[in-house]
């Protein structure tokens, strides 16, 4: 019996666990243990590789100092990343898998980075180490950014002049530099050093210009690019579970890419090159017709407590302010008076597709009482009061009207058609598209400004009296 | 050309593992709800930290007395394992909040 056999059907069996672990995360019952057998199959390849991996040409040696350090390097990482991943508040979320998404990127680019000079003479070789640098480190600096960017220490995108022409330049440079470096083989490492750090450059261009609100959809990019990159190692050592992982996540990665530009109805171009808000396209389209009017904390409490059916339109605003456990509060309140509420769910609701189920998830909203969209939009015309906290664009009507309007086409929540709107918000500044609302006009439309969590809380207590 | 035919030859194996895997990808992925796209987009991302056995690999293959080429591969598993674990936890952390529902 072959040692290498025994590793072989471990990597099997991960290979396995991946798919499986990616099938059951697709629906909501099997998801937690899908994740759990996807981690199972990981340690197990993890482990195996440390004990069991030879390589075919016996370079491979297993000194005590090698191991210690590799144990060591595991221990470090563990404990950092499980501090963080169980520390890290729910709203932060998107920045997070972002971040450890560039982890990865970073690993496969210094893997690229070590392995150039074993395979100097092997040009299929070469170009599968240097793919895997170039996507490995765009994927780490574009990751970085774009968790730089949801954090808010990076605010506003940044334009830079023709920025579209200056990013396929570099992008093209890229490339050639890469297959010059695959054909010309230099000997010395200074070049793919540069390489390595043009690609980096790049990363940051990639993403720097892209808005907030499209961050997601960014995120879910670079995470197939990894995937891709870590594909390209497992091509390199011939090591079957890296290139079914990578893989997986490079196709998987990629479909829910599109998935959540459909959400948007944007196309991915558009996300990349034409930047929301961009300076030229926020128009003003339609005119302002009629004027916001103001709605007092009783009077809403009044307008709710009477209503047969509430529904409650929650987006990012409501996560920043941390007021999911008070609109639950709110919800349960009004249900005792029998007040019949839900939650309306826009695809794009707070920062990631399905980041808000997450978010009222963690304040004990039962799952039915989230309604998606295409559910709820035709609830409306009986609803009676429809509260929208700290949303914005995904009830803005202009994406139904307004040609000219930035969002124009993409899909919105109904909530015009129901008898009373009222909109909390901190004030009238425009949403993360940078356009004004038309909905805030409407005469059927109140505003109740102030931050969600005291508003919502004020609400409550007041409810509570009635 | 002939170096073509002869790479995709001497690699057919891998290469059909690719493109099974892509097409596995594309199914599994293909009716999630929304509800799901982020775990799911977290737990995908957790499982692209395989690149971390590379790391591992790169280190047993480098001689011991290579210090810097030791020093990167330790920061390249630190990486991977930060991918690995810090991915697995966060989708278990999410996962955790939508099964309190029932």
């Amino acid at each position: 019996m072959e040692i290498k056999y025994i590793l072989d059907i471990i990597y099997l069996v991960a290979s396995v666990t991946f798919v499986l672990g990616l099938k059951m995360l697709s629906h909501p019952d099997s998801a937690r243990k899908g994740n759990l057998y996807a981690a199972f199959g990981m340690t197990l390849a993890i482990v195996g590789t440390i004990l069991l991996y030879n390589h075919s040409d016996g370079y491979t040696t297993r000194e005590p100092i090698k191991i210690i350090l590799i144990l060591a390097a595991i221990g470090v990482g563990t404990v950092a990343g499980w501090l963080t991943a169980s520390k890290v508040q729910m709203t932060k979320m998107p920045e997070l898998v972002s971040l450890f998404n560039g982890m990865g990127g970073a690993c496969a680019a210094i893997i690229g980075l070590m392995e150039y000079e074993h395979n100097l003479g092997k040009t299929g070789a070469l170009a599968t180490i240097i793919a895997g640098l170039i996507i490995g480190s765009v994927s780490f600096s574009g990751s970085v950014i774009a968790f730089l960017k949801l954090n808010e220490t990076m605010k506003k995108p940044i334009r830079i002049p023709k920025y579209n022409i200056l990013n396929t330049v570099v992008m093209i440079t890229l490339v050639l530099f890469g297959a010059y470096i695959v054909y010309a083989q230099p000997e010395h490492l200074f070049l793919v050093v540069l390489l390595f750090v043009f690609a980096l450059v790049y990363g940051v261009l990639f993403v720097i210009p892209i808005g907030g609100a499209d961050m997601p959809v960014v995120i879910s990019l670079l995470n197939s690019f990894t995937g891709l990159a870590a594909a390209f190692g497992g091509f390199l050592y011939q090591n079957q579970v890296m290139l079914t992982g990578g893989i997986l996540v490079g196709s998987a990665g990629t479909i829910l890419t599109l998935a959540m530009c459909k959400a948007m109805n944007r196309p991915l171009s558009n996300v990349i090159f034409g930047a929301f808000g961009g300076g030229t396209v926020v128009g003003s389209g339609a005119e302002v017709n009629g004027s916001i009017k103001d709605i007092s904390i009783s009077d809403t409490a009044i307008l709710m407590n009477y209503a047969k059916k509430v529904v409650i339109v929650p987006g990012y605003g409501l996560a920043v302010a941390q007021a999911q456990h008070v609109i639950h509060e709110l919800e349960l309140l009004l249900e005792e008076r029998g007040v019949e509420v839900v939650y309306a769910i826009h695809p794009v609701a707070g920062r990631m597709p399905g980041h808000m189920n997450v978010l009222l998830a963690e304040s004990n909203v039962s799952y039915d009482k989230l309604v998606e969209m295409e559910d709820i939009n035709p609830q409306f015309a009986n609803t009676d009061v429809v509260l929208v906290v700290g949303a914005n664009d995904v009830v803005n009507p202009a994406a139904k009207t307004d040609p000219s309007s930035p969002i124009f086409g993409m899909p919105i929540l109904d909530v015009e058609n129901a008898t009373n709107i009222i909109v909390n918000k901190r004030s009238m500044n425009a949403g993360y598209a940078g356009i004004d609302n038309l909905l805030f006009y409407q005469p059927k439309t109140s505003m109740l400004f102030g931050d969600a969590k005291g508003v919502l809380a004020k609400l409550v207590s007041e409810l509570k009296q009635m | 050309m002939n170096q073509i035919i002869n790479f995709l030859g001497e690699n057919i194996q891998m290469i059909y593992i690719i493109i099974l895997s892509v097409f596995v990808g594309v199914e599994v992925i293909g009716k999630v709800p929304a509800v799901l796209h982020t775990p799911l987009m977290s737990g995908a991302n957790a499982i692209h930290g395989v690149v971390i056995v590379g790391a591992i690999i790169v280190m047993l293959n480098t001689p011991a007395e290579n210090i810097l080429s030791l020093a990167l591969g330790f920061v390249a598993v630190v990486f991977g394992t930060l991918n690995v674990v810090g991915g697995f936890a966060v989708t278990d952390r999410m996962l955790e909040m939508f099964k309190k529902k029932k």
